[in-house]
């Protein structure tokens, strides 16, 4: 409101960034008006947190020029950006897990109460407690100050990375990729905020890959390819097909082109199924299902309804207390990953940082984590670097992994060419069960698009697939049958085409055909 | 049970276990910023060699002039700076250099016997340097007529007492003002540290470096309070018990205060038992029972500042008390035959409660998430 006058509150020109070998940012211009949710949209690697961080003083430009409310400024470190309103949140959240609310909240800026000894004097956490309160009912950013961080759910940490900027008197507010690490029912929370956060006086940079959101909430939109600006835009004159070919610089098919499903014989048969959580809770109750060779079988739901476990079940990774797995013509309910492994079951797991690769080997080791036991990679106990080595170089040709070398470190990749690496790696062998759980969570949409088609190229091969998603789209569009759980329990099961987002959101939310007085708040 | 016996025990165990506090808020500095400090047993060392070098030898130069206490107070000085140049290089090799922080650390502790072996086989043994002895006892006006604790707290020599305000200084420091909140957020997450414009490295020197400090206060005080010379080797692990000090006591300086207390007990009990005067068995036995109490009173204690409704534990807590109790009572009821255990073996009390320690209750305990790990802008 106190920014009527001006016309921009951040205006960048021609921002250039070089990095040894890369031209991160080049000539970027984009400018930010007050009260304004403007969507910065690109894919990985297309220059989004470069240029961010260079507004927030974490990195300096090597070419042009910042301006906040039309003067020139020169931003060396996050303190200079904080001091002209401009507060960031991080993709990954930097907050102290072991400390509390408060203590997060004042770091950098602590408020100190008694003898005057600076750095020395005592901390005024109830103070700084009390402020808190106040701004996050001024904001709706309900959180607990005296919780440890390391408690909070992932929703609750991000309002207080929001708080934390608030608190430290942003107002303009850069989102970095918010939603990647959001449930959608999280999502639609944070979008509140953000509204109200707007309403307010403030203004947003919204950073993200997801076409959706940017439709849902953005005033206008940026799109950035390769460190460039391809245009500006609004939600009114665009649609997400524009923008997704705007971002990959090509026609893009946000939908799965797919043919009918044959299914042959009963490949996965699973009854009755019991599994116990880390905490000793039955998770998983009395799962039963099956799938065929040559269809996809989606499982959709909130996340933290059993799905994780029910896949470690299946995988090997986690005792079944009860019931029976069957794969073709064997009980493999409590066989170990390694004789799953060689019975043909192929698992891209949910975490593929932590469960699905070993991130300071190179490309090449994590390609062969099942089989470097076996020919043509050993033989006569010794490994055989050549076969490796035209292994890797195969796959990541044929999967389109995008890496200076097959000896790069795994960790260096995005997250997107990691999951190539595993689907490559998983697909590579003659298997005949694909199990896929979160299999594009946080991929930027061109991965996605290869991930999905690799998918359905296994379902045409006769492979029976086991998709786990809490993307309703990604369910619906690859899935030839779909069960729904929730609470541990596989509440309905129907075929793909008599199934649509509305059915899908109902049962997800434990509803059922029983009167409504039954039905639950889900979280 | 003879109160004068414990009252004597317990002033030990304080001075036994002085030299590992101080080892032990060497390591608390260090790790509270992420930087592991394995060189403290070479840090302490050097502090040690130094600090009796610093004074033996302005004594001579001074031809004794001076009373012996400024020959101490310059040795004192001499000591802790040799271990804060020694802090300084471990900061620059793990900090500047990102080596890893274990290799430069055993490269201390590898540097100081060296040098120290050394200096002594070459200069200290054929030159026969004589110290200047120790500081002398300050008992503290009234405090030290209160009983027992009186004794055992304030009738010490000044370096004590340095060290029993330094562990509740820090312990305040460290929770409550601002520089204890900048230096653990840098141990816990110093990317977040940066975000909110702290200085990751500059944190990290300057608390490597107040480490230096400290276990240069503990390498002295071995020789300035103490045995008054230098011995080759004299810190025989000491640095290492006081890592462990601080493990078991949770990276608190309260913590590590009260573990090494518990290591210098058990070194005092085995250099008391080496007078002969006491049944063997029945000392054993005896401080049994009180590590039982102990436990039973740590553990009521940690309920009641937990707050939490301890119906659950208050069985078993009931239990350990009066377990405790009866090991006590018992130990006086019984005649216990008299066998004397090797001088030897009790000296292994310290060690064998470490690895007691180490492997029995600190299996859960997680430090600082960031430790040992180089900071890197991206």
């Amino acid at each position: 409101m106190k920014n009527n006058n001006i016309e921009t509150v951040l205006k960048i020109e021609n921002i250039t960034k070089r990095f040894p070998g890369v031209l991160a940012n080049d000539a970027i211009s984009f400018d930010l008006r007050p009260q304004e949710i403007h969507c910065l949209l690109g894919e990985n690697g297309a220059g989004k947190s470069t240029l961010m961080n260079i507004i927030y003083g974490l990195y300096q430009q090597d070419e042009g020029r910042i301006l906040v409310n039309d003067e020139d400024v020169d931003i060396q470190n996050p303190n200079d950006a904080l001091r002209l309103g401009i507060g960031m949140v991080h993709q990954h959240f930097m907050l102290i897990p072991v400390m509390t609310v408060t203590e997060n909240l004042m770091l950098g800026h602590e408020k100190t109460s008694g003898m005057p000894l600076g750095k020395l004097a005592k901390l005024d956490r109830q103070t700084v407690s009390a402020e808190l309160k106040v701004l996050a009912d001024q904001y709706g950013l309900s959180v607990d100050p005296d919780a440890y961080v390391e408690d909070l759910s992932v929703g609750e940490a991000q309002r207080v990375e929001i708080l934390k900027i608030l608190y430290k008197g942003a107002e303009i507010l850069i989102l970095d990729e918010p939603t990647a690490v959001l449930t959608p029912q999280e999502t639609d929370e944070l979008f509140e905020i953000m509204r109200s956060l707007v309403k307010q006086g403030k203004s947003i940079i919204f950073i993200t890959h997801k076409l959706k959101e940017v439709l849902a909430i953005a005033d206008r939109i940026t799109v950035l390819r390769q460190g460039k600006t391809v245009g500006t835009t609004t939600p009114h004159e665009t649609s997400m097909h524009e923008l997704a070919s705007m971002m990959v610089g090509r026609d893009v098919l946000l939908t799965v082109e797919k043919g009918s499903s044959n299914p042959a014989e009963v490949v996965l048969k699973v009854e009755d199924l019991w599994v116990k959580d880390n905490r000793n809770v039955e998770v998983v109750q009395g799962v039963s299902f099956q799938i065929r060779a040559g269809e996809i079988y989606g499982i959709a739901g909130v996340q933290g309804n059993g799905q994780t476990e029910l896949v470690e079940a299946l995988t090997g990774l986690r005792k079944a207390t009860g019931g029976m797995v069957r794969l073709k013509d064997q009980d493999v309910t409590h066989a170990n990953a390694r004789s799953l492994t060689k019975a043909g079951t192929a698992h891209v797991p949910e975490d593929r940082q932590k469960h699905g690769l070993v991130m300071g080997f190179s490309i090449d080791t994590n390609l062969i984590l099942q089989t470097y036991y076996q020919l043509p990679f050993s033989e006569h106990g010794f490994i055989d670097l050549d076969a490796i080595r035209e292994n890797a170089e195969r796959l990541v040709r044929e999967f389109d992994v995008r890496t200076p070398s097959i000896n790069t470190a795994v960790s260096s990749l995005s997250g997107g060419n990691q999951q190539k690496v595993i689907v490559a790696r998983e697909l590579s062998r003659p298997i005949q069960l694909l199990i896929v759980n979160q299999p594009t969570r946080g991929l930027d949409v061109g991965s996605i698009e290869f991930i999905h088609k690799r998918i359905i190229e296994a379902r045409d091969s006769g492979v029976a697939v086991l998709l786990v998603s809490a993307e309703l789209d990604e369910i619906l569009s690859l899935s030839d049958r779909i069960g729904v759980m929730f609470s541990g329990k596989i509440v309905a099961e129907m075929d793909a085409e008599a199934a649509d987002r509305r059915t899908l959101g109902f049962y997800m939310a434990g509803l059922s055909h029983k009167p409504v007085e039954e039905s639950r708040e889900i979280g | 049970m003879d109160l004068n016996l414990f009252t004597g025990l317990f002033t030990l165990a304080i001075i036994k276990a002085a030299p590992l506090v101080f080892g032990a808020l060497c390591g608390l500095l260090g790790e509270r910023s992420g930087v592991i400090n394995i060189g403290i047993e070479g840090m302490m060392l050097i502090g040690a060699f130094m600090s009796f070098l610093g004074s033996a030898l302005f004594n001579k130069w001074t031809g004794g002039l001076l009373p012996p206490n400024v020959a101490l107070l310059v040795g004192l000085l001499v000591g802790v700076v040799s271990s804060v140049i020694i802090a300084a290089l471990h900061a620059v090799l793990s900090i500047h250099y990102k080596i890893d922080q274990v290799i430069s650390g055993t490269v201390i502790n590898l540097l100081a016997v060296g040098i120290t072996n050394y200096v002594a086989n070459v200069y200290i043994d054929p030159t026969h340097l004589s110290g200047v002895g120790v500081f002398p006892k300050l008992p503290i006006p009234i405090l030290s007529k209160i009983p027992f604790i009186g004794q055992v707290l304030f009738s010490h020599q000044p370096m004590i007492y340095l060290m029993l305000v330094l562990v509740i200084f820090l312990q305040y420091a460290v929770f409550h003002t601002p520089w204890g909140l900048r230096m653990r957020s840098v141990g816990e997450h110093p990317r977040a540290a940066d975000t909110v414009g702290i200085n990751v490295n500059r944190t990290r020197y300057i608390n490597v470096i107040l480490g230096g400090v400290m276990a240069g206060l503990g390498g002295a005080i071995m020789v300035l309070e103490s045995v008054g010379r230098f011995q080759k080797l004299m810190t025989s692990g000491r640095g290492f018990i006081a890592l462990a000090a601080l493990i078991f006591g949770r990276w608190t300086s309260v913590g590590a205060f009260g573990s090494a207390l518990l290591f210098g007990f058990s070194e005092a009990l085995g250099v008391r038992l080496q007078f002969g005067d006491l049944n063997h068995i029945y000392a054993l036995v005896v401080v049994s029972g009180l590590a039982v109490l102990g436990v039973g009173f740590f553990w009521l204690v940690r309920k009641l500042i937990a707050k939490e409704s301890f119906k659950k534990s208050y069985l078993s807590i009931g239990i350990v008390l009066l377990l405790g109790c009866s090991i006590l009572v018992g130990a006086n009821l019984v005649k216990f035959p008299t066998i004397s255990i090797p001088i030897e073996f009790l000296g292994l009390l310290p060690y064998i409660l470490t690895i007691f320690v180490l492997t029995g209750f600190v299996r859960k305990a997680t430090g600082p998430a960031a430790v040992g790990q180089p900071y890197e802008k991206q």
